[in-house]
């Protein structure tokens, strides 16, 4: 089942296509995420850029089309064998999914107290090093509730990285951050990245944090992919969709109005009554 | 009109089939939660169980001393108000404990239990554990479900000494019945099979109850509206479910 090289392709996605519902989000999507890069996923809100994410951990379960993780089939993957996988992955959900009724420091001890038989001692160790690197040692016996949304998001990240993952998997991680902990933020994905030989696929909007970090990026547009190549290569490509995104204007390719009846009609015509 | 009751009929089968498959996977993983991490079981026997105490209490001893005046007054029209006390042991033992704890336990635990974890899967909280490989069924669902199953006989037994005690209070201290006869009385007449008959009965509405609770919970629709639902759904469904056992187990026990 596994490759016995490890190829330079940690996911790749083929023929990939989904519907939520009868609305088709993804028709025909190919990307290749390489081992050991900063990968980002752009795109318009709602491209799906989520339920991507959702499709390459197997939450979701594509209608067709391939996803190869190391050169596995996720979709053949039994219960054990998923589990055994998703131990390789770190997710940061969009909204942290802290669990509510245990403290931080637990909230982070979680996944090792799941997994592994390691003594209080070390757990408190590891617990406390993760807890330093987001810059909340100090709210280990906080409640979640107790927490604001950013510092929320930096404790899931704690949490995300605890079992030293191969492959960190972050949601929008920007969102809802000041910029002294974004810049702390970017600063650590690249060092994780890079330190531990660890590849990151982040989905996001912020051109700007993602063009100081990420190696490679692909913008999903359609239920394709529009573009793809490192944010400077999309900086200066020529396509009128690619243009529009990266520099915020409202007229071009992808319409900023999700689909509706026509305005005037709406507001003054027979509707209207 | 036809297709409508074909669709609905199958919709029945399915959800019915899901059941009883969610049921059984709560099964195979109880004994192992049960030893190994019966910690998790013991917190949550507390939530369902200890929380409820009050509640169980307060509605046992009211519940106990409606007996003991309603006993009193009609055992009186045959002379035989001196039966009150095995008139309330007999009706609390075999049919009010359990029935009026199973109903209580849904109002207040099972309720707690079906938005806890329906806000749980509103907030992502199960995905996440999914995506740490930690099976939600069994680090969530399996420790709550055994904590009510737990409970519930523990309650029911709670919720009949207490009654006990109010038909004691009332008809004794109250309404001059000889304490000698109440106890003898009641010794006399209550057997073994009786308390059994209670003790099958809290246990079959413990499973009934907290399962309704968990399923419920963990089909919720994930917004705040669909928690609501899944919430009054908990109390209403277990209500229905419990007294048509009651009925079953009673038919049979005869």
């Amino acid at each position: 089942m596994t490759m016995d090289a490890p190829s330079d392709h940690l996911i790749e996605i083929r023929g990939l296509a989904y519907a939520h519902g009868a609305r088709p989000i993804f028709k025909d999507l190919n990307l290749t995420i390489q081992r050991g890069k900063i990968t980002a996923i752009m795109g318009p809100s709602g491209t799906g850029k989520t339920t991507l994410l959702r499709l390459i951990t197997r939450q979701l379960i594509p209608d067709r089309g391939v996803i190869f993780v190391d050169g596995v089939d996720i979709s053949m993957l039994n219960q054990t064998n998923l589990y055994k996988m998703r131990r390789r992955f770190g997710v940061l959900f969009q909204n942290g999914a802290l669990l509510t009724d245990l403290s931080v420091f637990e909230n982070v001890a979680f996944p090792l107290r799941e997994h592994t038989r390691l003594t209080n001692r070390l757990i408190r160790h590891v617990v406390l090093t993760k807890l330093h690197a987001v810059g909340l040692r100090g709210a280990a016996d906080m409640m979640p509730v107790q927490l604001s949304g950013g510092m929320e998001r930096r404790v899931a990240l704690a949490r995300a990285m605890v079992m030293d993952p191969d492959i960190l998997i972050y949601d929008e991680p920007f969102v809802g951050l000041d910029p002294i902990s974004m810049g702390v933020i970017v600063r650590l994905v690249r060092r994780m990245n890079d330190a531990l030989g660890i590849s990151s696929i982040l989905v996001s909007h912020d051109l700007q944090e993602i063009s100081t970090v990420a190696d490679c990026s692909f913008l999903i547009s359609d239920g394709k992919v529009a573009a793809s190549g490192s944010p400077a290569e999309l900086n200066q490509t020529s396509s009128e969709l690619v243009k529009q995104f990266m520099h915020g204007m409202a007229d071009g390719p992808v319409a900023f109005h999700f689909e509706a009846p026509d305005y005037e009609e709406q507001l003054l015509g027979r509707d209207a009554e | 009109m036809f297709r409508d009751f074909y669709n609905t009929l199958k919709e029945f089968v399915r959800t019915f089939g899901a059941f009883q498959l969610f049921f059984l996977r709560l099964l195979q993983h109880s004994p192992s939660i049960f030893v190994k991490r019966f910690r998790l079981v013991v917190k949550q026997v507390y939530n369902a169980g200890a929380l409820s105490l009050v509640i169980i209490m307060v509605c046992g001893f009211f519940i106990g001393g409606v007996l003991g005046l309603q006993g009193y007054s009609n055992l009186a029209r045959f002379n035989a108000e001196d039966s009150v006390g095995a008139f309330a042991a007999l009706a609390l033992v075999k049919e009010l404990g359990p029935v009026i704890t199973a109903l209580l336990f849904a109002g207040r635990a099972g309720t707690a239990l079906a938005s806890e974890i329906g806000l749980m899967k509103a907030t992502d909280q199960l995905s996440a554990m999914e995506m740490m490989a930690v099976n939600p069924i069994r680090r969530v669902l399996v420790p709550r479900f055994l904590g009510g199953v737990i409970s519930m006989p523990l309650l029911a037994a709670v919720f009949s000494t207490i009654g006990l005690l109010g038909a004691h209070v009332v008809s004794v201290n109250l309404l001059g019945v000889d304490a000698g006869a109440f106890w003898i009385q009641m010794q006399q007449s209550l057997d073994i099979s009786d308390i059994n008959e209670g003790i099958i009965k809290s246990v079959v509405f413990g499973i009934v109850a907290s399962l309704l609770a968990v399923w419920e919970g963990y089909n919720a629709v994930p917004t705040a509206e669909g928690v609501g639902r899944a919430t009054t759904r908990t109390v209403v469904n277990t209500a229905i479910a419990v007294l048509i056992f009651d009925f079953m187990i009673t038919a049979f026990m005869l």
